[in-house]
C-alpha cells in the first residue's frame, strides 16, 4: 500500500504530538483576557474561583497529563490506493494524451500517495465528447425513474464503502478522520440519495414550467471537501438529466477517482460521468470548451470572476459558489457555552478550510471578555495532529501553498496591530500545520477582517447594538453565511432577515443537509446547491 | 362446500371447523394422494408455487406456507381462529390447491390500532431522510422477492407477463415514494408574508393513523400504491388486504418485515372488508380512512361512522390501468391527502 509509510510514525513521537503543552503561567490571562474589554480581569478571576481549580493568575483550565490520550489511529490496512490513476472518460480509464502525471501527496506527512494523470485540452475535449455522446444516446432518453435508480446505486455504494472514502479523504486532504467519517462521506452519500429521488419528480419541482436538462455540465471543485463537493455537483446534474465532466482539485483528486470507480461498478452508461484531473489549466479547458452547456464552479472569488468573464457572450449557464467572510454574531443574551462551541466549530472545523466558516466573530461588548476567555479555554483542549487519529480535532493544512497564504495573512494581522492568540500546541515536524488562532483588537479595515484566510484563524470584533452588529456583518464583499446567537427568538428572525447572506445559522453553525439550499449573496457567488432550489442550476425552466 | 368457481382466485368463506380442504384431504387416502392434493391437473407452476403441492414422485415434498396477518411487526393468526380459503387459479374455470388465510375479526382490528398507535410517534419523528432510506430498503426487498411475488400473482390468476409488469411497477412505485420522503415538504410548506413583524410559516405534519381499504385489483400494485403515500408522510396505517388475492398481501408483508420498517407502521389484515372496516371506522384512535374501491352501502356506513370523530375520509375507485400510470400515481397530491398543515407564528423584531 502506497500510503503505509506515513502511518508508521513512532508511537512515542505521536503521543508527544498529541500532548497539549500547558501554556506558561499568567501569560494566557495577560495576553488574551485582560486586554479585551475595559472592565479588567475581574470576571476572569471569578471564573477561576468558580471552577475551583486554581487561584490567582494561573490558567483557568489545566488538565495536565490527564489530557494526554493514547494514539487512536484509524486502521488503514483495508484501503488500497493505486500507484497511478488515469482519466475516467467514456466509462473507461484512459491514459492522458498529454502524457503527463503529477503527484498527490499527504499534507500531514508530505509523502506521495499516488500519481495522477494530467488532462490537457485534448483530454478535456475527449471527455466533453464522451459526455455529449452519453447525453444524446443514453441519459436524456432514459426513463427518469431509471436515472434515479443509477444515482441510488451510487449512494448505496458510497454508504457501503464509507470508511474507505473517509480514510482516503483524510490522507489526501489532511482533514481529521472524525470529520471525513462523520460529516463529509455521509453527507455525500445522502446528497446522491436525495437527488436520486428527484429524477422522476422534476415536473412537480417547478409547477407549470417545462423543466428540461441543459446537456453537458462542466464542473470544477475545490480541495476543502473533495468528495462532498463532487456529490454536490454530480447528484443534481445527473438527476436533472445532464451528463458531466468533473475536475477535482489537484491536491485532492483521490476520492473523486474512487467515486469514478463506484460509478463504473454501478454500470452507469459510459460517458455519463467523466472525471478529468489536473490543475487550473485543465479547469480552464473545461470552462472554455465550446460544447459545454453549463459550468458549475466552487472555489475562490478571484477565479469565479475570471470564469464569469470567460463565459461572457456565450450561452453557457453558470453557477458559482465562492468565498466568504462570515460573521458569527454573539449577543449578550446568548447561551455562552453553546455559543463558544459554535464559534469553535464555526472556524476550526476542517482547519478553517470552509467557505462558510464563521471567520469574523462579532461579540456584544458586555460579554466579549467572558466569551473570549471561554473560547480560549475551549481551544486549549483542541487536539491538533495526525488526521487519521480518531481523537484529532484539527488536522493538517491542505497544502504548502495554503499554509503560506495563511501565514502571510496572519503576519499582516500582527503587523496591522491586532492581538494574536494561538494555542500553544506542539505541531508535528513534517507536514503542513497551523495552530488554532484568533485575533482580538481587530478593526474592520484590517486585512484579517476583510479577506478570506481559509485557515484556522478567527478575527474577533465587538459591537454594542443589534444594528451595529448587522452593519458590521454586512460590511463585506461576501455574503455566503452568518451565525446568530441569542436566546430571543424575535431577535433571531429579525437579524437573520437583515443579514445579506445565503445561509444563516441561528444558535448553531456549519450545518449542512441535502434538503437545505446552500449558496451565496454578493461576491460569494450565485445559484444554490441542495434542496429543490438546487435543481434550478441544472434545468432549463421556461 | 363453498368452493368458488371464480377464475380470479377469489377467496371463499367456509365454516369454522372442518373446512372443505380438510374434507377433501380426508377423502383422499394414502400418502401419495395427500401429496398430490385435491385437483388432478398440475402445472409446473403449481409445483413451484409456495403452497402448491408436488405430484407424488420420488423427490422432495414441498413445505407449505401458513399465511398470517402482519400486525405490530409480527405475523399473527386471527384471534377469532377463523379462516378464509383461497384457491389457486390454474386456468380459466379451473381451480387448484386451496389455501387458508386468516379471517380477521373486530378484535384483530382493535389490536392493530393499538400496534399502529405504538409505532406512530417513533415513525413520525424519524428524520425524513431516514424514512426514505427505509422505504428504499423496501424497494430493494421487493426487487429481491420479485419472483416470489410474481408467482403469487400468477397463482391468483394473472398471466406471467401481467404479473411481471405489476411487480416491476410496484418496485418502481416504492422507489418513487422513497424519494418523496424528504421532498414533499418543499412543495407543501410556505412562508406566509403576513402584515406585521412576524415570521409565519406553514408546515405539513402527519395526520396519524390511517385505515386503508386496499383495492381488489391490482392486488399488489394497489396495495403498495395506497400504503406508500400514507407512510411516507410519517403516518402509520392498517390495511385491509384485497379480498381477491390476500396471499400476495401476506407475501408483501414478508418484504416489509425485512425492510427495516419498524413494526406497527404498516399492519396488514386479511378478511372481509365489510366485517373489518366498520369497527375501524368507528374507532376513536383512527384519524383517517383511505378507501379504494369501497362503494355503496359500506361506503355510506363507513363515512357515517367516521363523522363521529371527524375522520378524514378519502375514497377513490381507480380502474386497474389507472394504477399503472406511474406519473399520475406518484404526484405529491397523493401524499397531501394525509398531512395536516400547521401554521407557526413567531415575532420578528429586536
Amino acid at each position: 500500500m502506497a500510503s503505509k509509510a506515513p502511518l508508521e510514525t513512532a508511537p512515542a513521537a505521536k503521543r508527544q504530538r498529541r500532548t497539549l503543552t500547558r501554556p506558561p503561567r499568567a501569560a494566557v490571562q495577560e495576553t488574551a483576557i485582560v486586554r479585551v474589554g475595559d472592565s479588567g480581569p475581574q470576571s476572569a478571576v471569578q471564573h477561576t474561583r468558580a471552577s475551583g481549580a486554581r487561584r490567582g493568575t494561573e490558567a483557568a483550565l489545566d488538565f495536565g497529563a490527564a489530557w494526554t490520550y493514547a494514539p487512536s489511529p484509524e486502521a488503514t490496512d483495508h484501503v488500497r490506493i493505486e500507484p497511478r490513476y488515469e482519466l475516467f472518460i467514456g466509462g473507461s480509464w484512459v491514459k492522458p494524451l498529454s502524457g503527463k502525471y503529477f503527484d498527490t501527496t499527504s499534507p500531514s506527512t508530505e509523502q506521495k500517495l499516488a500519481e495522477i494523470a494530467e488532462a490537457d485540452e485534448r483530454d478535456v475535449d475527449r471527455a466533453v465528447q464522451a459526455a455529449r455522446h452519453a447525453y444524446e444516446k443514453y441519459w436524456s432518453k432514459m426513463r427518469p425513474i431509471d436515472r434515479g435508480k443509477y444515482i441510488y446505486r451510487i449512494a448505496r455504494a458510497l454508504q457501503e464503502k464509507a470508511r474507505e472514502f473517509a480514510i482516503v479523504e483524510s490522507m489526501d486532504g489532511g482533514k481529521p478522520i472524525k470529520e471525513s467519517r462523520d460529516v463529509d462521506v455521509p453527507l455525500a452519500a445522502n446528497h446522491f440519495f436525495y437527488y436520486a429521488g428527484w429524477a422522476d419528480k422534476l415536473r412537480y419541482a417547478f409547477p407549470g414550467a417545462n423543466a428540461r436538462p441543459l446537456g453537458v455540465a462542466g464542473q470544477v471543485i475545490p480541495w476543502n471537501f473533495p468528495l462532498l463537493m463532487a456529490a454536490w455537483k454530480l447528484a443534481p446534474a445527473l438527476a436533472c438529466g445532464n451528463t458531466c465532466v468533473l475536475k477535482p482539485a489537484e491536491t485532492t483528486p483521490l476520492t473523486a477517482l474512487l467515486l469514478a470507480k463506484i460509478i463504473e461498478e454501478a454500470d452507469l452508461p459510459p460517458g455519463v460521468v467523466n472525471i478529468v484531473t489536473g490543475a487550473g489549466k485543465t479547469g480552464s479547458a473545461i470552462v472554455s470548451h465550446p460544447d459545454v452547456d453549463k459550468v458549475a464552479f466552487t472555489g475562490s472569488t478571484l477565479v469565479g470572476k475570471r470564469i464569469q468573464k470567460a463565459l461572457a457572450g456565450t450561452k453557457k449557464k453558470l453557477t458559482l459558489e465562492l468565498g466568504g467572510k462570515a460573521a458569527n454574531i454573539v449577543f449578550d443574551d446568548a447561551p455562552l457555552d453553546q455559543a463558544v462551541e459554535g464559534i469553535v466549530g464555526g472556524i476550526y472545523f476542517n482547519q478553517g478550510h470552509v467557505c462558510c466558516a464563521g471567520s469574523r466573530l462579532l461579540v456584544q461588548e458586555g460579554v466579549a471578555e467572558t466569551v473570549i476567555r471561554k473560547l480560549r479555554d475551549r481551544m486549549m483542549s483542541l487536539r491538533v495532529g495526525d488526521p487519521l487519529d480518531k481523537n484529532t480535532d484539527v488536522g493538517a493544512i491542505n497544502s504548502k501553498m495554503q499554509l503560506d497564504k495563511i501565514r502571510e495573512l496572519v503576519e499582516s494581522g500582527e503587523r496591522e496591530g491586532a492581538e494574536r492568540f494561538s494555542t500553544p500546541c506542539e505541531l508535528p515536524k513534517r507536514g503542513y500545520w497551523f495552530a488554532p488562532t484568533f485575533f482580538t483588537h481587530v478593526s474592520q479595515s484590517h486585512r484579517i477582517a476583510r479577506e478570506e484566510i481559509f485557515g484556522p484563524v478567527l478575527s474577533v470584533l465587538t459591537f454594542r447594538t443589534p444594528d451595529e452588529a448587522i452593519e458590521k456583518a454586512n460590511n463585506t464583499m461576501y455574503g455566503l453565511s452568518a451565525g446568530v446567537w441569542t436566546d430571543k427568538g424575535a431577535k433571531i428572525f429579525d437579524v437573520a432577515q437583515k443579514l445579506r447572506a445565503g445561509v444563516v445559522w441561528a444558535n448553531t453553525y456549519n450545518k449542512f443537509d441535502p434538503s437545505s439550499p446552500f449558496g451565496g449573496y454578493k461576491e460569494s457567488g450565485f445559484g444554490r446547491e441542495g434542496g429543490r432550489q438546487g435543481l434550478l442550476a441544472y434545468l432549463e425552466v421556461e | 362446500m363453498a368452493r368458488s368457481k371464480s377464475t380470479s382466485g377469489r377467496s371463499t368463506e367456509s365454516q369454522v371447523g372442518l373446512g372443505p380442504h380438510a374434507q377433501r384431504e380426508a377423502k383422499t387416502p394414502g400418502f401419495a394422494g395427500r401429496a398430490s392434493g385435491a385437483t388432478g391437473s398440475r402445472s409446473r407452476l403449481a409445483r413451484v408455487g409456495a403452497g402448491g403441492a408436488a405430484p407424488w414422485e420420488p423427490g422432495r415434498l414441498n413445505v407449505r406456507k401458513a399465511y398470517k396477518m402482519y400486525v405490530g411487526g409480527a405475523f399473527v393468526r386471527s384471534e377469532s381462529g377463523r379462516y378464509l380459503q383461497v384457491a389457486e387459479t390454474m386456468a380459466p374455470g379451473e381451480n387448484g390447491t386451496m389455501e387458508n388465510v386468516p379471517r380477521g375479526s373486530r378484535k384483530d382490528a382493535r389490536d392493530a390500532v393499538v400496534a399502529a398507535h405504538a409505532a406512530l410517534s417513533g415513525w413520525s419523528r424519524r428524520a425524513a431522510n431516514n424514512r426514505g432510506q427505509i422505504l428504499y430498503r423496501l424497494a430493494e426487498m421487493l426487487d429481491a422477492r420479485s419472483e416470489e411475488l410474481e408467482r403469487s400473482l400468477v397463482r391468483s390468476g394473472l398471466s406471467a407477463a401481467d404479473a411481471r409488469a405489476e411487480v416491476g411497477a410496484s418496485v418502481d412505485r416504492t422507489l418513487s415514494y422513497a424519494g418523496w420522503s424528504d421532498k414533499y415538504h418543499s412543495l407543501f410548506a410556505s412562508l406566509n408574508p403576513v402584515a406585521g413583524p412576524h415570521f409565519d410559516f406553514t408546515i405539513p405534519e402527519p395526520v396519524g393513523l390511517v385505515v386503508i381499504a386496499a383495492p381488489a385489483r391490482p392486488a399488489l400494485l394497489g396495495l403498495v400504491g395506497s400504503i406508500l403515500p400514507v407512510i411516507v408522510g410519517g403516518n402509520v396505517c392498517i390495511v385491509v388486504a384485497s379480498e381477491e388475492d390476500p396471499r400476495t398481501a401476506v407475501t408483501f408483508a414478508e418484504a416489509l418485515a425485512t425492510s427495516d420498517l419498524p413494526g406497527g407502521v404498516v399492519n396488514i389484515l386479511t378478511g372481509h372488508h365489510k366485517e373489518i372496516l366498520p369497527p375501524l371506522a368507528k374507532h376513536m384512535d383512527v384519524q383517517a380512512l383511505d378507501l379504494h374501491g369501497t362503494s355503496g352501502a359500506l361506503l355510506k356506513e363507513l363515512t357515517d361512522s367516521a363523522a363521529d370523530s371527524v375522520k378524514r375520509v378519502r375514497s377513490r375507485d381507480l380502474k386497474r390501468d389507472a394504477w399503472f400510470d406511474h406519473e399520475a400515481c406518484t404526484t405529491p397530491l397523493w401524499i397531501e391527502r394525509f398531512v395536516e398543515m400547521k401554521t407557526i407564528w413567531h415575532p420578528s423584531g429586536a
